[in-house]
């Protein structure tokens, strides 16, 4: 396998949000607006490629009974220093994100890669395999956002495109109306990759 | 080089390997971070009295007083904001915790008279796009200049007089109760009266 081809199984034939629906708990919780998605993707992109690292060059030492508290181990502690640097160096970030980034910890698709690629591949297509998913799961995250915030908030990426006070679907910002956004968003993106195939 | 093999020993020890190493990257990095963190902590604080009493001309940090109140006697921390050494107001750091989605932090600014000069969130977990309305002017200036001894600050659900976000009641409710609860701290301490 190619390492463009690695690369780009992660943004679509195993796209991790509309594909594989890994990691759901921050796609549907933090998605109310697509600056929200756009953080949160990213944030998880560092890490993901970050513990892709450490799992992959460490894989032979590793013996398998403790592999996934390991893994759990290196996924924690990369998320913890993500949120000290970003608390003491870029604040404002911080104050954007700061209640989604430990829920990275138990995003499930940090710790599927770590199982399922980086503990079986070397390191140059660990951190291809981190980034690609992490792009798949940023554009995933920022596309759902945007579709939340331009039906409930009427605006992208804070930008108001309807006037003050109009009405706009609040459905769409709560819970609810990120399950449907993202069963509708799924099956459009299903659709369009296998008609791409076809 | 082939995997080590699952028994105790190699488990324990490739645990307490990366552990201690995990251990040891995180208390650097608390040590590297904790400086720059305060700093970034008390800039925060510094801008929001600065934002909520524009005038002040002393730096309020250094003129801090306590002020017990509410249900459980907690103390609210008030900074006494001064311009050439005349006391022009107080801001009030308050809090509630009937929030959407709990607690929710703000600074307030009072004139030495008791007036609202202008509120600033300092932490808050509302809904974005609804409940995080009441950061923005066209919300929050329904309680500049107000008196809360003479403007009943409560939505108008509730009698007031302050329209409450559209789809966010509660917030608005939560809101109007932690102003509600810094003026009656200063009322309370008596702290309106000595000027």
């Amino acid at each position: 396998m190619t390492q463009w081809k690695n690369f780009v199984k992660g943004i679509v034939s195993e796209n991790p949000v509309f594909v594989m629906l890994l990691g759901m708990c921050p796609v549907l919780g933090v998605t109310s607006t697509a600056m929200n998605g756009l953080g949160m993707g990213v944030a998880t992109m560092f890490v993901l490629v970050m513990s892709n690292i450490v799992v992959s060059s460490i894989k032979t030492l590793v013996p398998d009974k403790v592999r996934i508290p390991t893994f759990i181990v290196i996924i924690a502690t990369f998320v913890t220093i993500v949120e000290m640097v970003l608390e003491a160096f870029l604040p404002s970030l911080y104050e954007q994100l700061g209640i989604f980034i430990p829920l990275i910890v138990v995003n499930c698709l940090i710790l599927g890669r770590a199982e399922a690629f980086a503990s079986k591949n070397n390191l140059v297509s660990s951190v291809v395999d981190g980034l690609g998913m992490g792009v798949g799961f940023t554009l995933a995250l920022t596309a759902l956002g945007a579709v939340r915030e331009m039906l409930g908030n009427g605006s992208i990426f804070d930008i108001a495109f309807v006037p003050e006070g109009a009405s706009t679907f609040i459905l769409f910002i709560l819970p609810p109306g990120a399950f449907i956004t993202l069963a509708f968003l799924a099956a459009l993106f299903n659709r369009m990759t296998r008609a791409a195939q076809n | 080089m082939s995997k080590p093999k699952s028994t105790l020993i190699n488990m324990v020890l490739v645990l307490l390997a990366i552990t201690a190493v995990s251990g040891f990257s995180l208390g650097y990095i608390n040590e590297w971070t904790k400086g720059p963190k305060e700093a970034t902590r008390l800039a925060r604080k510094l801008a929001a009295i600065k934002s909520v009493l524009p005038e002040i001309t002393n730096n309020p940090a250094e003129e801090l007083i306590l002020l017990p109140t509410g249900p459980d006697q907690d103390s609210l921390e008030c900074y006494v904001g001064k311009k050439d050494g005349a006391t022009v107001g107080y801001a009030v750091s308050t809090y509630t915790k009937k929030g959407f989605s709990g607690l929710i932090r703000i600074m307030v600014g009072f004139t030495a008279e008791g007036n609202i000069v202008n509120t600033v969130v300092l932490e808050h977990k509302e809904t974005p796009g609804l409940g995080t309305k009441m950061k923005e002017s066209k919300y929050k200036t329904q309680y500049h200049d107000k008196n809360p001894a003479t403007f009943d600050i409560k939505v108008t659900k509730d009698g007031g007089e302050i329209d409450a976000i559209t789809g966010a009641t509660i917030t608005s409710r939560a809101f109007s109760e932690a102003v509600q609860l810094a003026y009656d701290a200063l009322v309370e301490n008596k702290v309106l009266s000595q000027n």
